[in-house]
């Protein structure tokens, strides 16, 4: 129905655009390429500055989703072509097989417990184990199991042990057809590739972590139970340290800022004081960036209550001892003018987080333009931040450019109120 | 309401065994078993997946199979799935508060999954306790309320008049109430604009033409918002204009009050030397074209912002204004040489970090201070500038002389911000600024119904972060307007008239505003603010309040049923 808005991307952008429009009475389309909604902030295991549980709020909403009779999800499936205009849009969704019937499965996960195969699981950033038939996290939503072709054995024990019958290893990859009157992009974001600094020996130490793997070893849900293990040796590290601006902030790799990693190491930096009050925590910055509501007090609390050290530099380089697997990080003290050094036991690199490679696909399907870093361009960035050069487009959340979850939200509410007025004055033209 | 005839109740139990999340540590048929013989259970049964579609027709065919007129799940946690089971009970044609859960995962099977045995007990003891309260739960009416569909927006600057054009597009009626003679805001102030150089005036007039020129939106100039009453679809608004009082109707409210600059009196030489001024006033001269040319200017960072006691926020646009205005100085003239004394750059983003360069690139000089070593100004009889700083990178003192010092100032909220959330009865945080429902999910919304808030009101945030804002709120305000009415909570305070002693505690203790006291002192509660949290009830000294779906006789039933043993 062109009445109707395609939402693409169901983290916490387009979940909060799709409850708004739902809401108010308009049908929505909420499109994701994985196989459930949630996005990143499902990922995460705490928020700043209310170091509120991530999942704990988004889940409620993610359900919203799944139950309103306005939404209809469309997980595992992808934006294949869109034709037409503001008011009118054809577009094509392609839903890949899942092997699982989402009617019958009632996620029970007995298949899951029987399937032989072992594959490092994604979502926790592969740091844990999952098996080929999987559910990505436990609060998933479509609660729905699906097979991953590439290492299933086919030895179909997952159909035999399911009581519902809902294992289909005939599913064919569907197209579907829809008729929009809007469409929201919210394809959010991902990390850029830590083993480019070679110098950080991410990918060679396996106790140099980017920001992400470490907030899935923070997660009570997540591999490790929540403990903060080392993974060469499994002992509980003691002294941490974080590096900021990887590959952001720089001329060789990307020039901007990336606007959340001062305030999320931070709050990951008082998580492990509270697992470990004993433990020390470095964080090494360019510019300490605390500029919202009440980040400044946060990283104030972090500093004063919990004896976080926050060191001024860029380190230059970090040597794994064979032996001890220690880690020396090796800095420039810029107070003093010394070059010296911390033995850590783990450190966290805080990567740029980077436009999805996947917007240079949805920009040619819809002639939606991007900007040189392959952010989705807005019309104009400063008086009209979530329309495109395409009438009717909308877009909001980190695809448009950095953010955090309150200003994503927020930008979210505004390419729902877009896309209804789109819709009303469309009507109002048919009308007359 | 009616007195609910008194019925002989016939609870129905279902346990879940939610696979193997409670299943594989309490023997769900035991509990089964159990509930059979808990008195007034007319029936129960084990789901694998009690919430599966499956598990929802076994429910609605058992109230009707088994004449239910109570159910009761055992499964996980009402947070996210009590909505689910309450539908089906009111697709059965039973009222959907005649449905309690027990929550037998999170605080059963998963806090004691090493115990099977005792977690087994326990999940009985829940599921009687549950049963116990069920036995006593009452039918509640969700009363619905018209909504009108036209918005108030206070504040017409930037924020207030993007929220209303929204509005107004998407079909609603929209006042907007200014206390100036002229619309603009903080933005008729600026010269060009953050981070893309727009002129502040161009984007200003097109912006007030379209507001103008709407027919939906009615502007009201000198005007200030006085009182309001009422809730959410139907406020009664009192708007002084000319001194005059004006009666609205409205159903939502959006508050777009802006903030104002902090003057920095007694820093910096600020007011003895005139040649030390804010970026506000930097701005003016430069709209205006009367900077004369410096020979060189002097930017100092946070002054008034990040302090340690007292204003400890980071006022978010003042590095990037700077830079801004830096830039402008040196294309007006290439040959000021411009200092900007920084603590951190807080240049976020693509855009500002890309102005930065660009001052960088072109012979801006940035110095980086610490808190504990901040710059002193001083000025000879010539009124002359020297800057003493402590230069972080070098790491010694160092001194500028200087033609011109400008301090970038944090956005501060309104003198009066405290006085409109009074007549609101809205929160505002500990930096003054007004406080909303909730930090990462609800930036936008105030946790009472039907008031909203952006821009700079809610912190300090460049144009187009406020217009973001006033979009989103023109979708969360559309929300009840579209809809054209709001189902409010049942689950409300009743006050015992007779028992009520009119002391007041409730009146002052509720954070809703909503019980008042009438006429012959006898407190009053307006049900469609009331968010039933029960505070009220709780601080009654006279024992007078009475919470729906939460009265004391159902909370003493579960908390006996746990102690029977």
């Amino acid at each position: 129905m062109a009445d109707s808005v395609l939402v693409i991307g169901g983290g916490i952008a387009g979940i909060q655009a799709s409850l708004d429009l739902a809401s108010r009475g308009m049908n929505v389309y909420l499109v994701d390429e994985n196989p459930s909604i949630g996005g990143r902030m499902a990922q995460l295991d705490k928020t700043f500055p209310t170091m509120d549980c991530s999942i704990c709020i988004l889940a409620p909403k993610m359900i919203e989703c799944s139950r309103h009779p306005n939404i209809k999800l469309l997980t595992y499936s992808e934006v294949q072509e869109v034709k037409g205009s503001a008011g009118n849009f054809e577009v094509k969704i392609l839903k890949k097989p899942r092997y699982v019937d989402e009617e019958k499965c009632t996620g029970c996960g007995t298949c899951a417990q029987s399937c032989p195969v072992e594959v490092p699981n994604e979502f926790d950033m592969n740091i844990g184990i999952r098996k080929a038939i999987h559910i990505p996290f436990l609060q998933a939503v479509p609660l729905k199991y699906l097979i991953d072709e590439e290492n299933c054995l086919k030895c179909r024990l997952c159909e035999r042990v399911c009581g519902a019958k809902a294992v289909n290893f005939d599913q064919k990859p569907e197209t579907i057809n829809l008729n929009v009157g809007s469409i929201i992009i919210a394809s959010g974001f991902e990390l850029f590739d830590s083993t480019k600094k070679s110098e950080y020996g991410y990918g060679r130490y396996r106790d140099v972590l980017t920001s992400m793997e470490f907030e899935r070893m923070l997660s009570a849900s997540g591999p490790t139970g929540g403990n903060l293990v080392r993974l060469a040796d499994g002992k509980v590290p003691n002294t941490i340290v974080f590096i900021q601006c990887i590959g952001s902030r720089s001329s060789k790799d990307l020039p901007y800022c990336s606007s959340v990693c001062c305030m999320y190491a931070t709050k990951e930096a008082i998580l492990i004081k509270e697992h470990h009050p004993e433990s020390e925590v470095y964080i090494f910055y360019i510019d300490l960036r605390a500029f919202g509501k009440g980040f400044q007090e946060f990283i104030n609390r972090a500093r004063d209550e919990y004896k976080i050290k926050y060191i001024e530099g860029h380190p230059s380089r970090i040597v794994e001892d064979p032996k001890t697997k220690n880690l020396q990080v090796h800095y420039e003290d810029v107070v003093e003018g010394d070059i010296k050094n911390i033995v850590a036991d783990l450190v966290v690199l805080c990567p740029a987080l980077i436009p999805r490679k996947g917007n240079e696909k949805l920009s040619k399907i819809m002639n939606v333009q991007l900007d040189e870093l392959g952010f989705f361009k807005a019309k104009d960035s400063l008086l009209n931040p979530i329309d495109t050069n395409i009438p009717g487009i909308f877009i909001c959340g980190y695809c448009q450019s950095p953010k955090d979850i309150p200003d994503s939200v927020a930008q979210a509410s505004g390419a729902a109120a877009r896309a209804a007025e789109t819709i009303i004055q469309a009507t109002q033209r048919g009308k007359r | 309401m009616a007195t609910p005839k008194k019925e002989i109740p016939r609870v129905g139990v279902f346990v879940c065994h939610c696979g193997i999340n409670i299943g594989g540590v309490v023997k769900v048929s035991e509990v089964v078993e159990f509930a059979k013989t808990i008195p007034d259970v007319a029936y129960a049964e084990a789901n694998l997946y009690t919430c599966s579609s499956e598990g929802i027709s076994k429910i609605k065919e058992a109230i009707k199979k088994y004449n239910l007129n109570r159910v009761v799940v055992a499964s996980c946690t009402p947070r996210t799935h009590e909505p689910l089971f309450r539908n089906a009970c009111e697709e059965a044609g039973l009222n959907k508060y005649l449905f309690e859960m027990a929550n037998i995962r999170d605080q059963c099977s998963w806090a004691h999954m090493h115990e099977p045995e005792k977690a087994t007990t326990k999940a009985k003891d829940l599921v009687k306790m549950a049963v116990a309260k069920a036995r006593l739960l009452e039918p509640q009416d969700e009363p619905e309320i018209d909504v009108t569909p036209s918005a108030l927006v206070i504040g017409g600057g930037i924020s207030g008049m993007t929220a209303a054009l929204s509005m107004a597009n998407q079909g609603f009626n929209v006042n907007i109430v200014e206390r100036e003679p002229e619309l603009g805001g903080m933005l008729a102030k600026l010269h060009m604009l953050c981070p893309n150089f727009e002129d502040a005036s161009k984007a200003l007039s097109s912006i007030v033409d379209a507001v103008k020129s709407n027919q939906k939106i009615n502007v009201l100039t000198s005007s200030e918002v006085e009182d309001v009453k009422g809730f959410i679809g139907n406020f009664d608004v009192t708007v002084k204009k000319d001194d005059k009082p004006l009666k609205l109707n409205q159903g939502t409210i959006v508050v777009a009050t802006g903030a104002e600059n902090f003057e920095p009196i007694n820093m910096y030489g600020y007011k003895s030397n005139e040649n030390v001024l804010t970026q506000m006033q930097l701005e003016k001269l430069l709209k205006t074209g009367d900077l004369r040319k410096p020979d060189k200017v002097v930017m100092i960072q946070c002054v008034g912002a990040r302090e340690e006691k007292g204003r400890q926020y980071c006022s978010r646009i003042c590095c990037g204004v700077a830079i801004k205005n830096a830039l402008i100085i040196k294309d007006l003239y290439p040959e000021t040489e411009l200092f900007i004394i920084f603590r951190d750059l807080q240049t976020y983003g693509q855009e500002y970090e890309a102005c930065y360069t660009e001052a960088r690139e072109k012979g801006v000089h940035f110095i980086k201070y610490t808190s504990s070593n901040p710059p002193e100004v001083s000025s000879n009889s010539e009124g002359k500038l020297t800057i003493k700083t402590y230069d972080a990178f070098l790491k010694e003192m160092v001194e500028l002389e200087s033609d011109l010092v400008v301090l970038s100032t944090p956005l501060i909220p309104q003198k009066d911000a405290e006085k409109l959330s009074k007549i609101l009865k809205v929160p505002l945080g500990s930096d003054g600024f007004f406080f909303e429902a909730h930090v990462k999910l609800r930036p936008i919304d105030f946790a009472t119904d039907g008031i909203f808030v952006c821009g700079s009101a809610h912190s300090p945030k460049d144009i187009s972060e406020s217009i973001s804002q006033a979009l989103g709120v023109a979708s969360r305000a559309a929300i009840p307007m579209a809809n054209k009415h709001v189902r409010a909570d049942a689950i409300t305070s009743i006050i015992n008239e007779d028992l009520c002693s009119g002391c007041g505690t409730c009146v002052r203790i509720c954070p809703y505003g909503a019980i008042q006291k009438n006429e012959i002192g006898i407190a009053q509660v307006t049900s469609v603010v009331c968010k039933g949290c029960g505070t009220c009830a709780a601080s009654c000294p006279e024992k007078a309040i009475t919470m729906r779906h939460f009265t004391d006789d159902q909370i003493t039933a579960q908390a006996l049923a746990a102690l029977e043993g």
